[in-house]
């Protein structure tokens, strides 16, 4: 694929993320000076109850899937460009991009699964 | 074998330092340190939250493993490189797309420069950025 392409989803990838881990970090960071409606027990967001109740929602699993993928994209992409920078060999730089993707992809599919499994697991405990 | 990279005669000064290209140069330098601290954090986060998966003890005592003024203080520097990353993002990605630079003028005394224009904005950037890892700071201290 031509660098300008892969930049062009970096820049999409960098505008996913602005608004979705900005939603993530106001949930679980500004919880106590900014409240939100997604820690329905109250207390720490990162409590169980309200663990389980965002695992739960499809919204949430949705957009972990999605800032996950590109988070990680967003970020190996970023490294590989500081990688490059470095003028590495044809071979090495063939390498650096089998083994950025070959990461890639082996972490977005198990987090992937996680985010998908876990309403399962919530409902099983009765949740 | 010869190396084709040129060689770098200012060592870490080199790497780090802004030179006569002024404090974005610093602002660069930052965004990308900010962006690996933030990768390698979230490689050890898909992991840390997995947890989850595996039921309420596992994710219990996963959060137990990771509790301590030390992984608040690293929590709290991953939201402010958060903070940085992603403010100092939008001033790159107009800079890029065009925004911000000004139109092309005749180079007439006193000169109005792409730079001079830029900063004005790099300087909001930081302030906003500043001003959110106060915010996110506030938050850590109330959550304790």
């Amino acid at each position: 694929m031509r660098d300008r392409t892969l930049w062009t989803w970096h820049i999409v990838a960098g505008l996913v993320i602005l608004v979705f881990l900005g939603l993530h970090m106001t949930i679980m960071h500004l919880n106590s000076t900014f409240p939100t409606f997604n820690n329905p027990a109250g207390g720490e967001a990162e409590s169980w109850v309200n663990v389980a109740w965002r695992m739960k929602s499809l919204f949430f699993a949705l957009t972990y899937v999605v800032m996950l993928g590109a988070a990680l994209y967003h970020g190996l992409y970023g490294l590989r460009n500081i990688l490059f920078e470095l003028n590495p060999g044809t071979g090495l730089r063939r390498t650096i991009n089998v083994a950025l993707s070959a990461l890639g992809l082996v972490l977005f599919a198990f987090g992937a699964w996680v985010a998908v499994a876990a309403p399962g697991v919530v409902s099983r405990m009765g949740g | 074998m010869e190396s084709r990279a040129l060689p770098n005669r200012l060592g870490l000064w080199g790497w780090l330092g802004g030179g006569r290209w002024g404090y974005e140069r610093y602002l660069y330098t930052l965004h990308r340190l900010t962006g690996l601290g933030l990768l390698l954090y979230l490689l050890m986060h898909i992991f840390v939250t997995s947890a989850r998966v595996f039921g309420p003890e596992s994710w219990e005592k996963m959060m137990e493993a990771v509790t301590g003024p030390a992984f608040k203080a690293g929590e709290y520097l991953v939201f402010a490189a958060f903070a940085f990353h992603a403010i100092n993002g939008v001033r790159l990605g107009l800079i890029e797309l065009g925004f911000l630079v000004g139109r092309p003028i005749e180079p007439i005394y006193p000169y109005a420069t792409s730079v001079g224009r830029q900063r004005p904005v790099a300087i909001a950037v930081m302030l906003i950025a500043g001003a959110l890892a106060i915010w996110g700071g506030l938050g850590f201290i109330l959550e304790r």
